[in-house]
């Protein structure tokens, strides 16, 4: 089932993304992420395929998909709440409106609802640490969070 | 004939605050009204409270009115505001708020001022003179100019730029790099990202000068992923500097070479580590490498590289163009010139101060940052960021200085100040420091690798009350191991945050308080 505003998987089009970025010095980040920027997640089969076009072992490719926070390999919900949990947020009380948010959701941080629709994640910092606290939602900066601000959020979530 | 000229800032934490929303509502009104006004999206001048801070251009200065809400908009039209009439959210004239009055703009002289994509309001502003006289200069006298200044990597370290740039240009090589860390990890830093999104051109005169100076033709600038309006800022510059010939083959008609490329992160604090990021610049895991070598005798791709924080490139400009003794006047000590120091967390008046050195906590966190947000005693103040020491209240006569703060076992670091007030608990506090350190480890050496999950069970511990004397004996054996046997200060630095909470709030782990020494 593809997430909203992802194309389905295609190896076809991974291909396309994998060539257009091989010509890189060191490609294998830039590649991921116009994977990932494509698909919302990087699929298990593109391992092999940047693998072998950028002459290293799936092992080094996987190595670098898993070591790094950014990238999935599961699709994510169609909603992505990130609330920042860094001290600067946690100093002006994230750590109750992440419970707030768990709660009015009913998962965990890290967590997709059952029914697909958001997925809740922690992030470190968004550099707007004098706004605190704040969030990313769908790639939207919103700071100076408060309880209201996550009502409207999961409610145009739900929509 | 005079068009009417507005700032509506389009820099992260203002479009977080509503920015966007505001520059659609007042392009409206003035569409309604055909009203031709000129609305310029210009960085943030670092003053967060009164974000989003809208700027009208009067005959008397920029007049200015924050925090603006989109649903502000028009009654700030009818009240007069294009002509700078008083109002509730009017701020008088923007260059004479005592917070940025008192300030000394060296580095971030133009940020909130100038159109950041508008290479000739760069020009316009001192921009491109750095470059100018460095092309008269030559490599070896730049090198020697840069040493002068008495700057010191801004990224945390401190290590004197003058001599990694000494010894990068001593190297021969066929190829050689100038890497630009702008990985900006640490919580309460946002001093890159503003840079960034309000002056992103003095980033790239910046690369341009270093690459002459050492003999580099190369340039990436790595960012972080989660400041993605940054990263789109900082491509449309390189685009334009390509374009204008100030990036490729004989930069402004010289016979020197550079270009740039942006290259982003992805969310892993540790690739803030010079060689974890080069790693990861070259498709690896960001695993910190070993030193020796030196990054700037093999780099990136085994060869020669400057790696430097994103202020201290951004500082060469002002400094080749106002002279290595010109800015070295500034400062205490061997702290030398300006630090955009970073307000931020539970504070009145968060934002970037740029000062020179000698200034004291206390001064920055109640004078300028007007205490707490809650209107609550301060309790603590991180400085430094996630691997910084907490400082208590008793320590805010302490100058912003970095043998100063080193003398507290305290950090500078990057010059981010997170202030509490006094519903945080410290063993709280000195717990996520040992998981952040568990969360973001890159695995290399035991210390940190298993000592920081260790870390949280035994804080876990001393927190449930169990066996309390025995498991903080053993939290200060592992905290000594970690900073002794760690190979990066990830892994190095974590005891400072742990140790100091322990040391200055043992009542917070289950201690009588601490009675104030009658030396304090
Ligand atoms: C875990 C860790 C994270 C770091 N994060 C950053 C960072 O985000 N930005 C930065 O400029 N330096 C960071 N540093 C410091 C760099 O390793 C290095 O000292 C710096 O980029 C050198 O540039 P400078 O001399 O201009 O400061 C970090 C160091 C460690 C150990
Ligand atoms: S201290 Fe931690 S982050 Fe640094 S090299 Fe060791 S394991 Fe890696
Ligand atoms: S700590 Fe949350 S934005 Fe910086």
């Amino acid at each position: 089932m593809p997430t909203a505003g992802y194309e389905p998987w295609s190896a076809e089009r991974a291909s396309q993304i994998i060539a257009s970025h091989q010509h890189m010095a060191g490609a294998t980040m830039p590649i991921l992420h116009a994977i990932q920027e494509a698909f919302g997640f990087v699929p298990d089969p593109v391992v092999p395929m940047i693998a072998e076009t950028l002459n290293l072992s799936r092992a080094e490719v996987y190595g670098v998909v898993t070591f790094y926070h950014d990238f999935r390999r599961e699709p994510p919900g169609r909603h992505v709440i990130k609330l920042c949990a860094a001290e600067a947020c946690q100093a002006m009380g994230c750590q109750g409106l992440a419970d707030y948010a768990e709660e009015k959701l009913g998962i965990q941080m890290g967590e997709t609802t059952p029914d697909g629709r958001v997925t809740l994640e922690p992030i470190y910092c968004l550099g707007l640490c004098a706004c605190a606290p704040s969030a990313l939602i769908d790639g939207r900066l919103v700071g100076r969070l408060d309880r209201d601000t996550i009502d409207e959020l999961v409610a145009e979530a739900g929509r | 004939m005079s068009v009417v000229r507005i700032y509506v800032p389009n820099d992260a934490a203002a479009v977080a605050c509503g920015a966007d929303r505001v520059a659609h509502a007042f392009a409206d009104a003035f569409a309604a009204r055909g009203t031709l006004v000129d609305i310029v999206r210009n960085g943030s001048r670092g003053l967060f409270w009164l974000e989003p801070l809208v700027e009208v251009e009067t005959p008397a200065g920029r007049v200015g009115y924050g925090p603006v809400k989109a649903s502000d908009v028009e009654g700030l039209l009818a009240a007069g505001m294009l002509d700078g009439a008083p109002h509730p959210l009017c701020v008088g004239l923007v260059e004479e708020i005592p917070y940025l009055k008192r300030q000394t703009r060296l580095t971030f002289a133009r940020c909130g001022i100038i159109d950041p994509l508008s290479l000739t309001d760069y020009r316009a502003h001192s921009g491109y003179k750095g470059l100018e006289r460095a092309l008269t200069l030559g490599p070896a006298a730049i090198v020697e100019e840069v040493f002068q200044s008495g700057l010191r990597g801004r990224g945390g370290a401190g290590f004197p730029t003058g001599i990694k740039w000494r010894t990068v240009a001593a190297t021969q090589a066929d190829q050689k790099y100038i890497v630009c860390n702008a990985d900006e990890g640490d919580s309460g830093t946002f001093a890159d990202r503003l840079i960034m999104e309000a002056d992103p051109f003095c980033i790239i005169e910046g690369m341009t000068i270093a690459g002459i100076a050492v003999g580099a033709t190369k340039g990436y600038v790595y960012c972080r992923s989660e400041y993605p309006l940054s990263i789109l800022v900082m491509e449309k510059a390189i685009a334009k500097a390509r374009q204008a010939g100030l990036l490729g083959k004989n930069i402004a008609g010289s016979s020197y070479d550079f270009d740039l490329e942006m290259r982003m992160g992805a969310g892993a604090y540790v690739c803030g580590e010079e060689t974890a990021l080069l790693d990861s610049l070259e498709g690896k895991r960001g695993v910190v490498r070993a030193k020796p070598p030196l990054p700037a005798l093999k780099g990136l791709f085994g060869k020669p590289t400057v790696i430097n924080n994103l202020i201290s490139l951004a500082t060469v400009p002002v400094i080749l163009e106002k002279g290595g003794n010109f800015y070295r006047d500034f400062g205490m000590g061997r702290s030398r010139g300006t630090m955009p120091i970073q307000l931020a967390g539970n504070i009145k008046y968060g934002g970037l101060f740029e000062t020179a050195f000698g200034i004291s906590l206390g001064e920055l966190v109640n004078d300028i940052g007007g205490g707490t947000a809650s209107g609550r005693p301060v309790k603590a103040v991180q400085a430094g960021g996630p691997l910084g020491a907490y400082l208590p209240v008793s320590q805010f006569d302490t100058p912003f200085d970095y043998e100063a703060f080193a003398a507290k076992d305290a950090l500078i670091g990057h010059g981010g100040i997170v202030v509490f007030d006094d519903t945080v608990d410290m063993a709280h506090m000195a717990r996520f420091a040992m998981e952040f350190c568990a969360h973001e480890s890159c695995g290399k050496c035991t210390p940190c690798r298993i000592g920081s999950t260790r870390g949280v069970e035994t804080l876990d511990k001393i927190i449930a009350g169990q066996r309390r004397e025995a498991n903080l004996a053993i939290l200060t054996d592992l905290c000594q191991t970690m900073k002794l046997g760690s190979l990066c200060a990830l892994g190095g630095f974590t005891p400072y945050p742990v140790i100091s909470a322990l040391t200055h709030f043992p009542e917070d782990f289950g201690a009588a308080p601490k009675l104030p020494a009658a030396a304090e």
